[in-house]
Formats: C-alpha cells, structure tokens, sequence
C-alpha cells in the first residue's frame, strides 16, 4: 500500500526547532521540482544506505559516504526487479574514484551520482540531487 | 523444449521438391519463410556437439532443426556414467545448459527414434508416427553393445553398460545379488566393473585376450593393471572366453560356462565386449556402409546422399576407422556443421590418445602405443610394487612415437604434445620416477608451438600463448574461455597453467593477486596483519595497508565485508567487539549479515533458527509452526536438518525473533559466512547400524563452531556407521563413527562442483577429534581466499592435503598451540547475534522498510497463494526487468 496522495512527508520543521543546528542535519532531496526533507543525517550510517518513500510513492535509496556527502537514487534494481539497493554496500571505484552502490541481490555496481550501472552501459536507475541542509 | 514446436505434426508433400528450399518450407508449414529443415537422429554427446556447432555458427536462426532421440531423455555425459554410482545423478550427467534447445528453437522429441527414412521423399518418419521433411539429414546414431552369441546372453540378470537406463536397470537387480561377472577387460568393461564394485558386488571380469584392455596397452601395462585392479578387490580372468550363461531353475542367471571347462558363479552378468556402429537405418535407406559395418562419410561427414551426414560412432570415417572415443566424435560434429553452413572443414581421422582413471588407476596410451612403427623401439619403466608400467616408443631417428602409462600417467599432458618429435631429453628420463636418475629440466616450455596442448578441442601450444600475447588473456580462466583449451577432458590443465603462467611472466605481465581495486593484499595477507596489529577498524586496516590511491578512501563491496570477517573471526583474540553490526562494523556487512537474515528475489528475507545436528522438541517446532502461520511465512525444510522460513519484511524481523529468542532459539547463521549446520543421522541411541552417538557430537560440534566466521560459509555432519547417511563426506568437515572412534574428513563440498572429503585422520577419541577440528577451521580461517571454500583451498594451497595433515595433526609449523587458542577463546566469546540485538533498541532502529515512514511496510513485497502456502508476488515488481548478468567473481575491478 503506498501513502495517500494527501500525505506529505515534506513536513516543515517545527518552530520551535528552528534552529541552524537542527536544520544543518536535515538531508533533503530533490524531486518533481520540490524539496522534501526525507530523514536527518543522524539516520545515515557512513558507508551505508536507507530506504525513503517520496510522496508520490516512489522508492529513493539514500547513502552517506565517509567524506560526509549524501547520495540518492532510485531503490529499485532494474535486474530483478526488488526494491533493495537501499540494502547495498558502497564503495568507490578504483580507477576514477565514482562512488557506487553495489546491489545486494546480483552486486551489480551502480553510480551513486549518476544512476548509471557501471557494469551494463545500457542499465540505469534514477539519480536524485541530495544535500544537507 | 518448447511442447507447442514438439507437438506440431508436419504433412509430407507427395512431389520429390528435391533441391528447393521453398518446397521444404511449405513442408515445414511456416508461410513466408523460406527455412530450410535439418533433422539430426540421435542425442547422444555428438549429436548434442553438432546442435551446439549449428547454434556457433548461426544455423539455427536460419533453419528448422529438430532432433529425435530414442533415450528418454536429453544427451547425457556418457563418459562419465560410471560416476553415478559415486552419488551423481542423472541430471548431473546432463550436458549443455537447460535452456540451450529451447533458447535456439530446437525442436526435441525424446523417446521417439527415427525408424524410417525415405531419401526420394526425403522424409523421415518416427517411431511415434512424426513424419518430417528434411533437407538435411544428419545420423548421430550411436553404436550398441555388442553382445557374443553365447546361449543364455538373453536370461534374467544379463545386463549391457550404456545407458542411464541399463546403470538404473543394473542398480536394481544388484540389490537381490551378491556377485556380479562383466565380459570384457576392455575401457568399457573396467568401468562396468568399477559400478558393480561400488554396488557392493564381488565382481570378476573375464576377458578373452591375454590380458586387459588389449587395444590400449601392452603386456607389461596389462600386467600393472592387473596387479592393481586385483588389489582392490575385483578378480581378473584372462585368456578365457565366455560359453554359456548358465541359469537356474527360474530362468535367471546363476553363472557362466568359461572356455577352459571352468565355472564361475554369478548372480548378474554385464556384457561389455566392445560396441558395434548403429548403421540398421542407414542399410534400410540404402546409404552406403562398411564392410564390418558404420556408414560410409567422405572427409565432410557426408553420406554417399548428399543431404545425409552421419558422425560420431555410427560413421566409417574417410581414414576407413569407425571412432569410439569421444573427441573424434565431437571434430566430426563440428565438421559436418561447418559443410551444412558451406565452409570448409575436414575430418580426415584422429588422435586415439587417451588418458582415464579406471578403478582409481591412472591409464594413458598414446600415439603408436603397441610399437608397429618398423625399427622402433621400447624405453621401459616398470615397478611392480608400486603399480607403475611406463612405456615409451621411440622411432631409429629417436622421435616419440607413442606410449603406455599404467599407474602414474602424470606425464601424459607433456608426452603426448611431444608425439612425433624427438624431445629434448633422452626418453629414459622421460619415464624414470621424480627424483631417480638425472633431474629432468623437461618441462612444457620446452614444447614446440605447433605441439597440441589439449586434443580435445585440437589446440596448439601457439594459440595458448596467442590468447595471452594477442587476446590480452592474464588468468588461465579467460584462456580457457578463448581457447576452448582444457573444456573437454580437463587432462591438460596442469600443462596449460604452466603455460599460461610461463606467457605472463614473459610478457612482463605481474598478475596481481591482490584482494581488490583497494588492496594489494591477499585475504590471508590481511588476517596476518590484522592479527599481529591486532586492528578492530577497517578504516584503519584501509588507510595504513591499502593501494595509495584507495586509502582514505570508501572502500568497496569486496573488501568491506571480507575484513569485516577477519576481524570478527579474531574479534575475542584482538580485543575487537563480536557483535557484527555496532559501530563500523555495520557498515561493512552484506545486507544479509546487516540484517541477520537472508536476502530473498524480491527483498523480503527468510529467517533460520539454529536447531543443533537436526535434533528439536516437539514444542520446539510447534513454536516454529506457530511463528509461521502468525506472520504468514512460507516454511521449507532445508538440506541441513533445519527450518527455513521465508518472506519477512525487515520490520518483521525482530518480532519474528522476539517470539523465537523467547522459545529458546538462536540465530542459526544462515546468512553469514559462517558455521551453518552439524547434520546428524540418528546414531547409535536408535538405528541398528549405529556404532556412536552421532547426534550427540553433532550437537556437541554446532554449539562449539556457532557463530565462527570464516571465508565462506561451513557445513559439516556426523554420520553414526559406515552407511554414512549424513552424507558427511559432502561436508567442509565430516565425521564419520568407527568402532574405535570417529574419522575426521575434510574439503567435501557438494553444489555445482561436487566433492568427497578427504580422510585427515581415523580411529580419534572425542577429544582428539574436537582439537583437530579446532586447529582444522583456524588454519583454514588463517590462510583461505575470500569466497573460497575449503574444498577448493586444499586443493590450492601447495602440499594440498598432506600438508594440512602435517600441520594440524603433526604440527610442522609449530602453529597448533596458538590455533587452538584462537578457537578457545572464539568459543569462550560466543554470544547470541539475535539475543544481543533485541536487547538493544539502538540496534532495533535500522529494521524499518522506510527511515521516513518507521511502520510503513514495503508496498513491493506482496505475496500471492500457491501451494496452501505463499509465494513472492513478483508481478508487481513492475516494469521490464533486465537479462541478468552474474558478477559472482568479478572481484579484479
């Protein structure tokens, strides 16, 4: 069952709680031309992802890497089917140091900044712009 | 198969339509196409070569092809029969992929032979009736048995060895026999003796030349052989023909009648007295044949009709030589796909050489192996003692001509490429036992280039080291795959090692052996400097032992989890916290060990509570029974005595865990790398057999291993007698009861490369038995490659078995002291991982589907009825899902 249409995950931050601080924490995304506020960094273990459900139902994955920098793409692995690269492990890429997520089902290595797969040129899933802000 | 193509029932055309491709399509009945239709009659190894030589060369897009096949089933491993009897199934013998025929469009009617053909009409009816249009025919027949004339061939109990259905037919009668007599002492006849060997029988083989196998080896080598087939326990009778099977007064067999007025008592009698080319239908059609029989094919394998082929054992090759081996088999499959596609090839005759285990004897013979060159002559070496016959023939100019090998034929791979040369040491060395005599520089560097590696795909020394300097090969895996190289009978992938390895040092080439893009060392490289360091971070093993450009660095999907492993096998020894998902061991974990559970094809996961060597209470399992149903979980029982339970969406787990912790249940470790199960026959408390409490010691084991992780996953058994039910020899470490003891075998391994353990030592006490065990793991643990499991790492590491006995039972490195520590002190640090995790609501917090929206199920994971049980929903994982490519290995990025 996905969210009601009404439902928005896109909740302004409490009054009380606006401070620089707690507003630094926060890691928003990108989609359909808005915001949302999807979880607080303090959710992200580095070198490691989490699931989000944007308002429109779709699945985003989104990692933490060691460096501090947030990443989003879509969860669902075009190889199966599954919604699971949120489940991946991260790494980046000897040669050209890409970050990558590599699915847990099949370890097909995505682009944590592009979507592109780095395996199959001709795969890709989503990329969502990310920050912390 | 496609059943839709298998069913469709072609009417014959009543004009000739000879030699147009538009009358066959009518016949096909596939409007506006013009494909032409090419019926292969047989599936047999060849003919399954030849489908596969069609589909290379891009036939089967193009034409109709169907086969029939009388056995009812699709082509099987022929060669390899006998290893059926060694716990291979039918399907195991299964060549080719599954999807292979249905994949190409090849229509496939099993158990349907051919039993007519009209060469005017060119049509072909079957036995079922299937009449079928063809433009080209193409006979992989086979040969049959052939069977004496003797009186009483025909009774109860007289069985031939060719078919899965004769070795089933055999299996059967065997279990009312006690003795069991094979005619003929040839390849064949060695093998059906070996079967009936396995099968419990006392077995005698009679052949009637002086000695075994006559056609491959001389009357030392036959004499070797002898020895040694006789020291295991088969009676050999030479130099007597068989005249009678005698039976008894039902009409079965009670023995046989030999030539020289003896008897011999036997319950079951398989003739194996060589094999005859199946030509019957070739001379129903009038197709030309031998004068000793096989159908008469021109250097293309064509018939004398134009539009028939015939190949493999059936075919009277253009050398006038009918072959019964194999590979010339498959160079004719090839040959008469290159003529049908129009290129050019020839089969012109074939290399006989042979290299074989028979009754774990190692037999080769090759090139001019019985000296009928003129002016040649023998190089003898011959122990009787050990069971050793070597033979060299070497021409007056001192070219090897050819050979025999009995009991040691290790030299076979560079022997038989050096057929035709005159090598390039004198050929006593060639055949003296390692260590006698002056040392022997000879090894496959010395070969020429045109000198053929593998004969069974016919590949040079030059293509080898081609498919290195020109290909770009660098592992002996790419070569193989470039080359064909060591696909067949695999005799020469020592030689092509050397080879491949030789190329790359030559080519400056340093193979790079290192774990991945992030380090430069191997996995035992890293549990050294984990262990001496004594380092509980992966950043830190990272940033101080990594490749320059990774340290700093995220790492990746390799090393991650793997030094995550290493430092949770020695986590108690260096200070390092078990618990594998605090802190920033967390991030290391594959989702499986992430989550404590195993990841399923469309997300959810199955959960496995450990039930120790197969042994639980009632209440147990209705606690089991009752978790299911509760969360509607789908419920199997595995092949390790426990209960798997699938479909648990990651906010289920902990409450899953909650009602099993609160039973009495543990984590069993099924998503790790780790201890898995201690299976358990039920021993001597219950069976008949049983001579020790096997159940016990099973438990006894998997409470000891819980929770040791290792570099893949570790399965073991405890069977209570020799009957070995628990399948223990399939098992990482086995244990088998004795009446003394247990013996302890290691390195089995079942899945995709099946293979027995290995005794290490017999006859040990409980506590022997447990401290070999101990030292056994930890070596392992210390020195094994990431993903390698132990089967394949004792057969890597140098010394293979004999010096992991040397270690862990003699203690040549002096290491046993501290292995046993490193295990004691993992048994005293064992804690419940599920136990530990619901104590903590910290760790509780990463088991939601979305960070977002905690108690939001993933609307993905669905399930739809099958079976009175569930099953994923995959409908709903919409959208094209993509052709799947497997990265398992990838791990040189």
């Amino acid at each position: 069952m996905t969210l009601a249409p009404e439902t928005t995950l896109d909740r302004p931050a409490p009054a009380s709680a606006g401070t620089a601080t707690i507003t630094a924490t926060r890691v928003e995304l990108l989609a359909g031309g808005h915001w949302h506020a999807v979880c607080d960094a303090a959710d992200l273990t580095p070198g490691r992802g989490v699931a989000v459900l944007l308002p429109d139902g779709r699945q985003a994955a989104v990692f933490l890497d060691r460096a501090g920098a947030v990443y989003a793409i879509g969860n669902q692995d075009p190889f199966t089917g599954a919604y699971v690269l949120s489940r991946g492990l991260i790494g980046r890429t000897g040669r050209d140091g890409r970050p990558f997520v590599a699915s847990p089902l099949l370890k097909q290595r995505f682009d944590l900044a592009t979507g592109q797969c780095l395996d199959d040129a001709s795969v890709a899933v989503p990329a969502y712009t990310a920050r912390r802000g | 198969m496609a059943p839709e193509q298998t069913t469709r029932r072609n009417g014959v055309t009543g004009s000739n339509g000879a030699n147009g491709t538009s009358a066959a399509a009518a016949a096909v009945g596939t409007p506006g196409t013009a494909r032409p239709t090419i019926v292969l009659v047989g599936h047999g190894m060849v003919g399954q070569r030849f489908l596969e030589a069609l589909a290379e060369r891009g036939l089967t897009e193009r034409a109709r092809v169907a086969v029939f096949c009388e056995e009812p089933r699709a082509a099987y491993d022929r060669v390899q029969l006998t290893s059926y009897f060694s716990g291979r199934t039918p399907e195991d013998l299964a060549l080719g992929e599954p999807e292979f025929m249905e994949k190409h469009g090849i229509e496939l009617h099993l158990g349907d032979p051919v039993v007519a053909v009209d060469r005017e009409a060119r049509t072909i009816t079957s036995r079922a009736g299937r009449t079928l249009r063809y433009d080209t025919l193409v006979l992989a027949t086979g040969s049959y048995p052939f069977v004496p004339p003797v009186p009483g061939k025909d009774a109860e109990g007289c069985f031939v060895y060719r078919t899965i259905e004769d070795l089933l037919a055999i299996e059967e009668y065997a279990k009312n026999s006690r003795t069991g007599a094979v005619v003929g002492g040839g390849l064949l006849g060695l093998e059906a003796a070996g079967a009936l060997r396995g099968l419990g029988l006392e077995t005698h083989v009679v052949e009637f030349a002086p000695r075994l196998m006559p056609v491959q080896v001389d009357e030392g080598g036959g004499a070797a052989l002898r020895r040694t087939v006789e020291d295991m326990g088969v009676e050999v009778h030479t130099g007597v023909g068989t005249q009678e099977i005698t039976t008894g007064g039902n009409g079965s067999v009670t023995g046989m009648a030999l030539s020289d007025g003896s008897a011999l008592a036997a319950d079951l009698v398989v003739f194996s007295a060589g094999i005859r080319p199946r030509d019957q239908l070739a001379r129903d059609c009038g197709l030309a044949v031998g004068e000793r029989g096989g159908i008469t094919v021109d250097a293309s394998c064509r018939t004398s009709d134009q539009a028939v082929y015939a190949i493999g054992e059936c075919a009277l090759a253009a050398d006038g030589k009918v072959y019964g081996l194999v590979a010339p088999g498959y160079e004719m499959a090839e040959t008469a796909a290159a003529a049908i596609a129009g290129a050019e090839a020839a089969f012109t005759g074939a290399d006989t050489s042979t290299k074989l285990k028979l009754l774990g004897v190692d037999v080769a013979s090759f090139g001019d192996a019985h000296g009928t060159t003129e002016g040649c002559l023998d190089v003898v070496y011959s122990d009787s003692r050990s069971g050793v016959y070597k033979k060299l023939v070497v021409g007056s100019d001192g070219a090897l001509l050819g050979g025999v090998l009995v009991g040691d034929a290790d030299a076979y791979g560079m022997l038989r490429p050096l057929t035709g040369s005159v090598p390039p040491v004198p050929p006593e060395q060639l055949v003296l036992p390692a260590g006698a005599g002056a040392p022997v520089a000879l090894g496959p560097s010395s070969l020429p280039d045109e000198a053929v590696i593998c004969s069974c795909h016919n590949v040079t020394k030059g293509s080898i080291r081609g498919a290195v300097t020109e290909h770009s090969c660098t592992t002996v895996p790419e070569v193989k795959k470039c080359t064909k190289a060591g696909t067949g009978c695999g005799s020469c992938v020592k030689v092509l090692t050397t080879l491949v390895n030789d190329e790359l040092e030559a080519q400056g080439v340093s193979v790079d052996k290192g774990l991945c893009g992030c380090f430069a060392h191997t996995r035992a490289e890293l549990y050294e400097i984990v262990r001496v360091r004594r380092l509980t971070s992966y950043a830190q093993v990272l940033d101080e032992h990594g490749r320059e450009e990774a340290r700093g660095g995220d790492g990746c999907e390799i090393c991650k989890p793997t030094v995550a492993s290493v430092i949770a096998s020695l986590a108690p020894s260096i200070g390092a916290d078990g618990y594998v998902l605090d802190g920033e061991q967390a991030a290391l974990q594959d989702t499986n060990d992430h989550f404590l559970a195993n990841i399923q094809r469309n997300g959810s996961y199955s959960v496995v509570p450990r039930i120790p060597g197969g042994e639980i209470t009632p209440e147990k399992l209705i606690v089991i029974g009752e978790v299911a149903r509760d969360f509607g979980l789908y419920t199997k029982i595995t092949g390790g005595q426990r209960i798997d339970l699938f479909g648990a969406s990651v906010d289920q787990l902990p409450q899953i865990w909650a009602r099993l912790v609160d039973a009495g249940f543990e984590s069993g470790h099924a998503y790790g790398k780790a201890l898995r199960t201690v299976k358990s026959c039920v021993g001597q408390t219950w069976c008949r057999y049983g001579v020790q409490d096997s159940v016990r010691m099973a438990i006894e084991l998997e409470l000891r291993y819980r929770g040791l992780r290792s570099p893949h996953k570790l399965k073991s058994a405890v069977s209570g007698c020799a009957r070995e039910c628990a399948e223990a020899r399939g098992k990482d470490f086995g244990v088998i009861a004795t009446s003394n003891g247990w013996n302890l075998y290691v390195g089995g391994n079942g899945g995709a490369d099946p293979r027995h353990a290995d005794l290490l030592a017999q006859d040990l006490s409980d506590a022997e038995l447990v401290r070999l065990i101990d030292r056994f793991l930890m070596f392992y643990i210390r020195t094994a490659d990431r993903l390698e499991r132990t089967s394949v790492w004792l057969e890597r590491i140098e010394g293979g078995l004999d010096h992991v006995r040397d270690v862990v039972v003699h203690d040549s490195l002096g290491i046993c002291g501290e292995l046993e520590r490193l295990m004691a002190d993992h048994v005293a640090g064992y804690r419940d991982e599920w136990g530990a995790t619901l104590e903590d609501p910290e760790r509780l917090r990463r088991f939601v589907s979305f960070v977002n929206a905690p108690g939001t199920p993933d609307p993905s994971v669905r399930f739809v009825p099958e079976r009175d049980q569930v099953k994923p929903d995959l409908g709903i994982l919409a959208g094209p899902v993509l052709p799947v490519r497997t990265l398992e290995g990838s791990s040189a990025r």
